[in-house]
């Protein structure tokens, strides 16, 4: 049953993106940023945690959930190792996404073609 | 005041023929696809968890993202992401599937440049500004924190 929760915030998130497309003719890149930013402002004041809890995937596969962990993992880290914490924390907790993203996209590179020039 | 006259009149000729996003149904399109791309991360989030009963929620989610990176990485190659995207425009964009399809897209894109100067350095050129936007406000909030 929660799927539908995932569905519907999920969709309502995406949805907000087009939202900005249509309006500002906004690239892709800045809906990326964007995006992230709302997310790291959410863990920050503490707000991401509990839509997190019935939205589950809805706000985790969006790159909300992508700035909500880099913010996460700083302030976890702050907590843990004191100032050093915030150099190290953002990135340590994404260099999962990160490092497939990278890896992934090199590896398909090299095999595929461009598919847009034909 | 010629100039001005002719600039008006391009502008409305530009305005004519940009591809008109008609907004409905590109929105209903972004939120189904958006719905349903979150609702694969959620059912591969489950799986995972059935299989791995014992592993902690939050390496759980990042096992996720990294098979949701995959598949878009993947289908960004053959060619049907973009296809996609016609269809879903914010909806393919926004989940972490967009930021992997921003990071593969223009690698295969920049190939016949090189491995170095095609693949290594376009492959940042969306991505880049994401992470470095990422990293300095995640600090930003770390150092705050630092004196709550």
């Amino acid at each position: 049953m929660y799927y539908l929760w995932v569905f519907l915030i999920g969709g309502f998130i995406c949805m907000l993106g087009q939202v900005l497309i249509i309006y500002t003719n906004i690239t892709s890149a800045r809906i990326l940023v964007t995006f992230v930013l709302i997310g790291v402002l959410l863990e920050a004041f503490g707000i991401f945690d509990p839509i997190s809890s019935f939205a589950r995937a809805g706000i985790n596969v969006p790159i909300i959930g992508f700035g909500a962990s880099l913010a996460k993992g700083a302030i976890g880290a702050v907590r843990a190792k004191g100032l050093l914490g915030a150099f190290t924390g953002g990135l340590e907790a994404t260099a999962g996404g990160i490092a497939a993203a990278v890896i992934f996209a090199f590896i398909f590179a090299l095999i595929f073609k461009s598919k847009t020039k034909n | 005041m010629d100039d001005k006259k002719r600039n008006e009149a391009y502008n409305k000729y530009v305005k004519a023929k940009l591809p008109k996003t008609r907004p409905w149904p590109s929105l209903f399109n972004s939120f189904l696809v958006g719905g349903i791309i979150c609702c694969l991360g959620q059912g591969i989030n489950d799986l995972i968890l059935l299989w791995f009963p014992n592993m902690a929620e939050q390496t759980a989610w990042a096992y996720t993202l990294i098979v949701l990176i995959f598949i878009a990485s993947f289908l960004t190659g053959i060619g049907v992401y973009d296809k996609i995207g016609k269809f879903a425009g914010g909806g393919s964009i926004v989940p972490i599937t967009g930021f992997s399809n921003s990071i593969t897209s223009p690698a295969i894109e920049f190939k016949h440049e090189g491995i170095i100067y095609g693949i290594c350095v376009k492959m940042f050129t969306i991505a880049g500004p994401v992470i470095v936007v990422g990293i300095v406000s995640s600090i930003l909030v770390g150092i705050v924190y630092l004196f709550i």
